[in-house]
This record gives structure tokens, sequence and C-alpha cells, in this order.
């Protein structure tokens, strides 16, 4: 039988999980009468139990006697006028790691009788609500009907898996005419072209392959997989380039040939060289289209992922720090506007937030660098990109090779149906049916099996058990295997995978994206010794195969074959994409000039824009200590409130070299011109990165490209020129690309319109430095300080937040111009590593008043320049280009005056001039170019413009 | 006389058992934080320590390091908690019993109060709670601890005032109040002059009394919710670009009372 254990509350105790939702139904607009909510937790135990049992599991187990108190049965859930009971819980197949923990820890106390155990959460809402509000509170706040659903009563019996009958299914392609192929290749993600390669092999083998089969293929050429549309031949404008990818991003790191690039391109992470004795990876994934249906496990799921990756390079790292960069429809987006089938922004950011705060946290990983973009455009859309940096000795950074004979060995995680079709689904667009449609597709992660799996890896790492990895992502086993076992050959025997529940066949088994899984390749003398060491850490490994030398992909379930392919034909048979770009500069119109005046409003308006404001709410929320290896934290100055530039890392306790970790994005920019676009993440990038003491001597970049749709020839245009500037500014800057990634086809159809996300571009860098403790921070250090401000300012307007708070887009976006930039970007670097520089800041969104408002308000105390000491690169004549141009490579610094005859020395040659100095007031001012005030404002009202906007 | 003197060396000797569970994170942290003392620090797992793969009474110090063991699944260290009541009991009661040290950090603080063993005694079984931050949510920030010196806490003699960080969401001390006037109070939150009723967020969680961290009857088991392991070099401080960073500020000095303790036995 089930019985049903409640945990509530004492009578007194606060309840913040109630308060949450309280808070949550007032922002829902529901804010005319008092409600509150209670929140209970319900276990259901399935098996048998005498009285006593019960009442100790309830006790022992699942009550904290001091605040909380059991009711076994549960306690009635009736609703009455004033208390409205919903009970939510896991929809059948979602496994919740409560579930594992709880029959675990009943076989700890000794109760062997309980064959299953659920959980679920009882809101008792009290307040005078109609039954249309408290639709909207459970469809809104309290269930996602992709994981979950409400139920009326204790179930009278869990859902069984149904056992699994074995059939192999053979798909016929040879007989299929042009509309039947079609049919038959979009059920696996293959286009028409690939299914005519794919019926000439089959044909030439005199079979039709299996479902398996199709589903190798379908995996492996996916987007996701192949990144089939960078690899493409392009016409642009009637410019041939053949394989986009290669001839600009990876040409560029070929061409500049760094010698502290170890692995670059080929495996799971870019490697670079730390110290000579240790080497440090970076990989940022996206995870978008799991995130835009089920937040929290989308999200989590992909910090999950890109932490697989890092453990999954050369023969396998420790992941040393995360990084998140969100984008997201604007929070207070009217519910109206929030097409039918997608979630408010604000309930997304919520919960990608927690899924990739969770997640990270209790892998003890810190979260040290981040940015959230906010755009009506990303409502139904939102982009999830989670970083990874990893630490492995150097002679572990490169690829291992398997041998013939080599044990296929999964470790982790068991395989269930999660994330099916996952792959392909993430390459697709999505639609308001797409959140029905598509619950096999969002996987639920458990980041202690990860936990577990990364502890027992890296001790069979160090006692060199394994001799190659890879972890198992998008496309399952499937795209694993095939990946690994390329030059080889394997055979798996998908009968021998470990499963969480029967009933899969053995292509959900192949395919599967289960989480926190990996593949390695094992001599067989070391089979046992690695079993062993996983198991001291709780985490399975399980021989499922082994590596061959006929390089053919050989599946058996039951002994039966499923699968016989060349390697060749899944690596190499895949038809070239052929694709029309062009690119068209679009007209917008520029705003009438502001009247000469005062610009206090314009500037708390842009410290108060969703983009620029503090993000200290979603910073908090992250451990940025644990590891204990930060020097340069997210948040910085004398309150600790502060927006630092970049992260900067002391990895390994016994070296002084730190590592400097930041990123580049500003998605409005591409609305003007995506090449731009491009090259000012590169130097928003590289410049944060200096700003803290980093130098362009070792730094490398990571690309992860989000666009619209790509049969669109205008978009593929806009990829083509994004692409170039990559490559121009790489080539520039000496800073190669370690690695990539893109999400394409990130639109939405809503009422017949397509909604395209902006192009989205996030550049992040990384560079070696050779002292941590030379680095600096960006809040005003002391008043009588002199501050310069460095780079030239031009009237490049476009795009700009000031623009955007004004309600225009413009048409002058900020360029780059690596020829003078590279040179001053060295000179603030070495000015930094002397000891010469007390604070620095670079300037971006808001330029010179929003860069100065930080500095001071981050510091707690005030400051006075003038802007006609600002160094420009043309004649500007108006106050509000000087104030608000967002101008690339430009820095705002802090130098004691005994400091400043060595500084000017450094920056000789540069555009660099004092502007003024850090005042002992409180108060920010400037001065405009006819002598008056153009900003006088205290920095309490600064701050708190800034700050206001996301006090959650 | 040849005898003493090899018990001598062992007890010179400073070993230190760090108990791990799937979840545990900061162990290396703590481990450093032991070993700059020159201890020698030596992880277990439960299952390793329950099976007698190591024995308690080879170390004379018993760390639980942070992290979110089993997830913080049915609440923050309970299952843990319960693994050691009903896997380690047999251990962790005489080694207590015979003086040797036990701290508990963060998740560590969580599981030896559930498992009753702060404030103790283990027989009694859990007294007071560590439960959810009156902020409702997971936080990481920076606070001021000090010392109260009429402790017994022999982990926190002579200490002033350290600035180490916070990262839980689960922190706040909840104890009845007939438990509540019993507890040693080895540290408190509290602003940087050391003055308690600073409010939130010097107190981060709404604990009862602006308490930190506790130690039961023999000022031998220690349990806090911050994280001293975090602050060992002063480029940890977040404030060290302005020069506010000092020795007497770290948290290394609990560690080295720990191991000093050890080593006068």
């Amino acid at each position: 039988m089930i019985y049903s254990i409640e945990i509530c509350l004492k009578e007194g105790q606060p309840d913040p999980r109630g308060e949450g939702i309280a808070h949550d139904i007032y922002d829902l607009g529901i804010h005319s009468r008092d409600v509150s909510v209670a929140v209970s937790d319900i276990y259901w135990l399935e098996g048998e139990l005498s009285p006593a049992e019960l009442e100790r599991i309830a006790r022992e187990l699942l009550t904290d006697p001091v605040t909380r108190e059991y009711h076994c049965p549960s306690s009635p859930c009736s609703d009455s006028s004033v208390t409205h009971c919903v009970i939510v819980t896991y929809n059948p197949g979602v496994i919740d790691p409560v579930e594992d923990t709880i029959m675990q820890a009943l076989k700890d106390m000794g109760i062997n009788t309980i064959t299953a155990a659920k959980t679920a959460l009882c809101y008792r809402i009290n307040g005078a609500l109609d039954s249309a509000e408290l639709d909207t509170i459970k469809s809104r706040l309290l269930v996602n009907p992709i994981i979950q659903h409400v139920v009326e009563h204790t179930p009278a019996a869990f859902p069984k898996s149904p056992p699994h009958v074995f059939e192999i299914k053979h798909i016929d392609v040879l007989g299929a005419n042009e509309t039947a192929l079609a049919l038959i290749g979009s059920g696996y993600g293959l286009n028409p072209t690939e299914m005519a390669a794919v019926r000439e092999y089959y044909a030439k083998l005199g079979r039709n392959p299996s479902d398996a089969e199709l589903e190798t293929l379908g995996q492996t050429w996916s987007e996701h997989c192949v990144h089939k549309t960078f690899k493409a031949t392009y016409n642009f404008e009637g410019e041939i380039i053949d394989n986009l990818l290669k001839s600009t991003i990876m040409n560029a790191t070929k061409e500049l040939a760094m010698p502290w690039c170890l692995s670059v391109f080929k495996d799971n992470a870019g490697v670079i060289d730390f110290d000579g004795d240790w080497a440090v990876c970076f990989k940022v994934e996206t995870h978008n289209h799991p995130s835009a249906i089920e937040p929290y496990g989308g999200a989590a799921t992909g910090v999950g992922g890109v932490v697989r990756d890092v453990m999954g390079t050369g023969l396998g790292a420790k992941p040393i720090a995360n990084t998140d960069v969100f984008c997201f429809g604007p929070p207070n987006l009217d519910f109206k506007q929030v097409p039918q089938g997608v979630l408010h922004p604000r309930r997304i950011f919520k919960g990608v937030r927690s899924g990739v705060a969770d997640y990270g946290n209790q892998l003890g990983i810190p979260t040290i660098n981040g940015a959230i973009r906010f755009d009506e455009r990303y409502t139904a859309n939102p982009l999830v990109f989670c970083g990874t940096v990893g630490l492995m000795p150097r002679d572990a950074s490169h690829q291992g090779k398997q041998n013939p004979g080599d044990k296929v060995v999964l470790v982790g995680g068991r395989t269930g149906r999660d994330g099916i079709r996952g792959v392909t689904f993430a390459s697709e667009q999505l639609t308001r049916d797409s959140t029905s449609l598509s619950f096999t597709s969002v996987q639920i992660g458990n980041p202690i099996v990860e936990k577990k799996v990364l502890d027992g890896l890296l001790k069979a790492r160090d006692k060199k058990l394994f001799v190659r990895i890879t972890d198992c992502g998008g496309g399952g086993l499937s795209s694993a295997v095939g990946e690994m076992a390329e030059e080889t050959g394997a055979c798996v025997y998908l009968d021998r995978v470990p499963l969480k529940y029967s009933g899969l066949s053995y292509s959900e088994i192949w395919i599967s994206e289960s989480q926190e899984r990996m593949l390695l390749a094992v001599p067989p003398w070391n089979v046992d010794e690695l079993i062993q060491t996983f198991a001291e850490e709780g985490a399975e490994a399980t021989v499922i195969g082994e590596f061959t030398d006929d390089r053919m992909l050989r599946l058996f379930y039951n002994d039966t074959s499923v699968c016989e392919m060349e390697m060749s034909f899944l690596h190499g048979g895949r038809p070239q994409t052929f694709l029309n770009a062009s690119w068209k500069k679009p007209e917008y119109l520029e705003p009438k000039p502001a009247p000469p005046g005062e610009y206090n409003d314009a500037l708390l308006k842009i410290l108060g824009s969703w983009n620029v404001c503090s993000k200290e709410w979603v910073i908090r929320q992250y451990d940025t200590e644990v590891q204990g290896a930060s020097v340069i934290k997210p948040l910085t100055g004398n309150q600790e409130d502060g927006p630092g530039d970049a992260a900067v890392l002391k990895p390994v306790a016994n070296s002084r070299k730190g590592l400097v970790v930041s990123n580049g994005i500003n998605t409005r920019y591409g609305d003007v011109d995506p090449y731009w676009m491009a090259a000012s993440a590169v130097d928003e990038a590289l410049r944060n990165m200096i700003a803290v003491g980093g130098s362009l001597e070792q730094a490398a970049l990571l690309d992860n490209f989000c666009w619209g749709n790509v049969k669109d020839e205008q978009s593929l245009g806009a990829l083509v020129r994004a692409t170039q500037a990559c490559s121009d500014m790489s080539l520039a800057y000496h800073a190669p690309f370690i690695s990539g990634k893109d999400s394409l086809n990130n639109e939405f159809e809503h009422e017949g319109r397509r909604i395209s996300i902006p192009h989205t571009l996030l550049i992040s860098a990384m560079a070696v430095i050779e002292d941590a403790s030379k680095a600096i921070t960006m809040d005003f250090k002391r008043a009588g300080n002199l501050l310069y401000l460095a780079g030239n300012t031009y009237e490049e307007m476009g795009a700009s937040e000031y623009y955007a708070q004004m309600g225009y887009i413009g048409n002058n976006v900020p360029q780059v111009r690596p020829d003078t930039s590279v040179r001053l970007m060295n000179a603030v670097s070495l000015s930094i590593s002397r000891g010469l520089v007390r604070a620095c800041h670079d300037l971006s969104e808001g330029g010179l008043a929003v860069a100065l408002a930080e500095m001071a308000f981050a510091g707690g105390t005030g400051a006075e320049i003038s802007l006609d000491k600002v160094p420009t690169g043309e004649e500007i004549s108006r106050d509000t280009v000087l104030l608000f141009s967002e101008s690339n490579s430009r820095f705002l610094i802090e130098v004691e005056p005994g400091s400043q005859e060595e500084f000017e020395k450094t920056l000789r040659g540069n555009a660099c001039a004092a502007i003024g100095s850090v005042k002992r007031s409180d108060t920010v001012k400037i001065t405009g170019l006819d002598g008056n005030l153009v900003i006088n404002l205290p920095i309490q009202s600064l701050k708190e413009a800034w700050q206001r906007p996301l006090r959650w | 006389m040849a005898e003493t003197s090899a018990l001598v060396t062992i007890m010179n000797n400073v070993n230190v058992l760090i108990l791990r569970a799937p979840g545990t994170n900061r162990d290396e942290e703590t481990a450093a934080a032991f070993a700059q003392f020159g201890a020698t620090v030596t992880p277990a797992t439960v299952n390793q320590v329950a099976r007698a793969a190591f024995r308690l009474s080879n170390y004379q110090c018993l760390v639980i390091p942070g992290g979110f063991a089993y997830g913080d699944d049915l609440g923050a260290g309970k299952v843990l908690a319960s693994e050691l009541n009903l896997k380690l009991r047999h251990e962790i009661e005489p080694f207590i019993e015979r003086g040797g040290l036990v701290m508990g950090i963060c998740n560590g603080f969580q599981t030896l109060v559930k498992a009753g063993i702060l404030p103790g005694p283990m027989s009694k079984g859990q007294q007071v709670t560590l439960t959810n931050n009156d902020s409702g949510r997971f936080e990481c920030r920076w606070v001021y601890l000090t010392a109260n010196p009429q402790s017994k806490c022999v982990f926190t003699r002579g200490i002033g005032t350290i600035y180490v960080p916070v990262a839980h969401g689960e922190g706040k001390l909840v104890a009845p109040p007939e438990v509540a006037g019993t507890l040693d109070a080895a540290l408190y939150y509290t602003d940087s002059d050391g003055n308690r009723g600073a409010g939130y967020p010097a107190n981060p969680n709404g604990s009862i009394e602006d308490i930190a961290g506790i130690t039961d009857s023999t000022g031998l088991v220690f349990g806090l919710m911050p994280h001293p392991e975090n602050h060992i070099r002063t480029t940890q401080h977040p404030r060290w670009t302005r020069r506010d960073a000092t020795e007497t500020s770290l948290g290394s000095a609990i560690y080295r009372n720990a191991v000093e303790w050890i080593k006068r036995l």
C-alpha cells in the first residue's frame, strides 16, 4: 500500500517558501487582498510498514524536531472558502533525486520493505481568491506541466514501468518515395539531402537501416554535434566561403600559432598552458530551448553539461570556476504580451537562476563571472550560457587514444528517457506547442551524482586507470561512442547499460541524454580497480562494450545486432551544406540632439535600466568562495557590492600566477551591424580583463553564437559578418579562439509572426597573468587621487543605452580600432602590473557617466571631472556624446598623485588625459563643455537607482 | 622511558580526519587550513570509517567540512546525521569521551546539530536546529565573527574579530527557549568593531542572539556556519585591494588553535 507522511512547520515558525510564493502571487498582479501561503512536504512510501516503523521514519528521518511536525497520514486537504489546497507532484518518468536518497536512508535504517518513494509539495493558500485567480496561480507559479501535475488525493498505487518487449525495427528507406523519405528524415532530424545520402548508402548495402542506425546518423549529423551551418559552404554576396568556421575563427588561431595553446578546437574544451606544470581549459555551452520550457531543470542541466565537458577534456580536468550569462525578456513585461505557451520572463529568470546556482553550488564550483541581458525578443527564447573553467596537470591536457581491446566503460547516472532527441530539438524552432510536445526533451539533473563521478574521476585519472574520456552530452551514447571510436570502431551491448526503470527500447538507451554520465576507454587490466575507485565515491561504472580495430560501429541488444555501420560513413558521409547569405545595413531614425542642460535624470535612468542595474540579487546566491581561489570577486568596493569588471583566480596554491576570466556581450549593436557587435564583444571581454590587471600576453577567447533562423539569408549574412569580425579581432589582438559553440534557429512563431532573438554573440576571455596579487578592482580608493580617461571617445551613440532610453536605435555603432587599442591595452596593463593604478574600470553601456558613477558609489566617495579634458578621436561638441557614447577600448583610471609621473610616462603615446579627481565629498560632479555642471548627484542616489530594479 | 617518548612522537604528530560524504565540498580547503600548521590530514568517507578502513582512534581531530551531503535532501545535513547515528555512533561517542576534537563547518555544523552531537551529549538527540535563512535564500557574503571570551571553546581561544565568508541557505540557529539559555556560544556575528546586534546582513541568516558557532560542554566539539578555511591568505579578503585586509582578520587562527591544542596534549 501507499503510506503518506506530511511534514509541516510548527505553529509560529517562519515559512520562507510560503512567503516567497505569496510574494510571487503579488507579482502576478493579484494584490487586492491579503494572501498568505503555507508550504508542507508530502512523502509517499509504497510497500509494507508497521505503524511503529512508519512513525519512526516520520520522526527520525523526515522531521526536524525543532521546527517541524509530522502527520501520518497527511492531513486531509479540502478546499474551504478561505483555504485552497494544492498538492503538486512530479509526472511519471520524472525522477526526483530525493526519492533515491530516501530509499538509501531507509536501507540504512534497516527498513527493506519499501519498494518506492515519491514526494509532493502541498500549498495551502489563504485568501479570498476566485477560481480564475487560483488557476493563474497554479499555472503560472506552482505547476510546470512539463514535469509536474496537481493531485487531489494520495495515489492508490504508483504507475508501473511497462516491461520492454524487444523487437528490432527496420525503416523502409529503399522503397520510400521522395515525400515519404523526407517524412522519415524529419522524424530523425535529417533533411532531404541527407536522407538521399542515407538511401544511397543503404542501397549499396542492399538493406534498410535499423531505427538505431537512423538515430545515430540523426544525432551525429545534427547541428548541435557537427555544426553544419558553421561548416557550410557560403555564397556571401558572390564571395564563396568554404567552411565558414575553418576559414575565419579557426584560421586566425592557426595563424597566430601561440605556443601556449595546448589543445584547441579538438576536444570538449580549449586548453592552454598555465604555469608549465598545470594547464587550464575553458568551455561555454548554451542550454536555451530546455530552459525556455522548464527553466530550473533546463538551466541546471546546462551547468551539469558544461561541467562534464571540462571533466571530459584531455584526460580529465577539475572544474574550478563557473560563469553564467543569461538573456531574458524584461522582468516587468505585461502578462498580456507574453505569447501563449510561453512562461513569463520573471519566472524564467527566477527558475534559470536557481537551477544554475543550485547545480553549481552543490558541485562545489564557485560562480565567478557573468552577465544578464534583457530584450523583449528573448521572451519566448531565453538564452542560457553556462561556462566552466577546468584545471589539469599539463601532461593530462591532450585527448587520449584507446587501443583495440580496451573496454567501453559508462560511469555515473543511470539511463532513462530523459532528453530523448534533445539534440535535434535544440536545433529546431520553438512553437506554442513545444511545451506540450517536447516533454521527453527535458532532462532532470542530480548534481550529487555528478559530484560523485567527479570525485571518482580525478582519483582514477591520477591513478592512470583510463586512457581516454569524453562526456555523454547531446546525443547521449550515440555521440559519445560514435566520436570516441571514430578511429578504431566499437562494439556496444546496449542491454548492459544500467537503467533507471524498465521499458526502454535499444534505440532509447542509445540516444538517451540522461545526465551525469561519462564514457571512458579502459585497458582490460585496469577495469576492476576503476570500478572500485568509482564505487568508493558512490558512483557506478559499467563495462558496456569494447573498442575494436575494424572502424565499424556495432550495437547489440540481447545478442542481436541492431546497428552495423562504417565509421567512415557516419563521420564522412554527411553531404556538405550550401548556403546563400547576404547582408544589408539597416537604416534607423536618429534622435534629435538633446538640448544643452543637465543630464541627471538620463544618468539615473540608465543606471536603473535592466541591462545596467546591479545584479547583486543573483550574484549573492552563487557560492563565489568555494575552493578558496578567488582573488578578485564579482562584487567589489567598500560595501562589497560594486560591479567588478572580471574575476581573478589563484588556482594553484603554490604558484603566484593568476587566471583572469571575463566576458563581452552587447546584443543591441547587432541590430545595426553584426560586424561591429562582434568586434565590440571581443574588445569588451579583453578590456574587462585588462581592467583588473590582465594582459594580452596570454589571452584566449571563446565564441558562443546564438542566432535566429539560419534559413534566412540576411540572418546568415549577419552570421558571416560576425564571424569575420571575430577572426579580424583575434588576429589584431593576438588573442586566439580556443573553443566555441553555436545555437541556431532561436525563434518563436506567434500568431503567424516569427519572433527572432537579436543576433547574440557572447565572447568569453581567459588570460594567465604573472602575479595574481597585482590585480586591482574598479572602486575608487582615496580622495585626492587623479582620474585619467584612457582611449579616445567618438560620436558613437548608435545602439547605446542612452538612445535606448529615448526609444531610438540610431546608426553610429561603436567601432574597434585595434591599431591604437592594442597599444593602449598593453600600456594600461603595464601600468597596473607596475602598481601605478589604484582603480580601473572599463567604459561600456552608458559610457563615461555610468563608469564614473559606478566607481564612485562602489568606493563610497565622490569625484569631479570635466568633459572638456576628455580625449576624443574626432571633434565632439555635445556633452551627451562625451557622457554617454559607448566607444570601445576606453578605461577610467585612478592614480595616486605620487604615481602621476610614472603613470603618464607609461601611457605616453596613447590617448590619455587627466580629467578630474576623487573627492572626499559624497557627490559626483561632471562639468560640461560650457563650464556648467551637467551631472551633479549624490552617490547614494546613484547607487539607489542602480540597485533598486533587481532588489527582489 | 622509550615507550613514553614514542607516545610523545605520536601525540606531536597531529592527525586530522576529514569525513566525506557524497556532496561534500570544501574538504580540500579545510585540509589546507589544517595542513598549513603542520597537521597531517586524511580524507575518508563515512563508509570507509564504518567498515573500519580508518579508525577514529588513530586521529585527534574529526572534521566534517562544508558541502551538500546527499544534496541536502530531507534537510541540510539530515541524511549524513542519520548515518552518523546509525553507522558511526560506536566510534564517535568514545572519540568525544576520550577528548578528541570535533569540528563541523557549515554543512558539517548542520550535521553535528541534527545528529545531536552539538550541543550534546549525543544521547539527548537533536536539541537545536539550523533552518532556512530569514532572507529565504542561499546567500554568499563575508561576515565579521567575534569570539566569545567566556566560551569554553578551544578553537576560538584568543581570537578577536575575524572576517570570513558564509555560503548557505539553511544557517539560522534556532533553539527552544529552555535550550537557548544553556548554549555555549563560541562565535557571534558582529559588526567590524565586534558589536552584536548589528542586524542583517551582519547576521546573515537571523540566528538567535547572533550566534554563528557553538561548542559543547567540554569546549572540544565545535560547529559554525561560516568558512574560516576560505580566508587563510590576505588576497582572499574581498577588500584586499583597498588595503583593508589584515593578518588578524584571517580565519586561520581557528585551525592553528586546534593544531596547537593537540600538540600540547
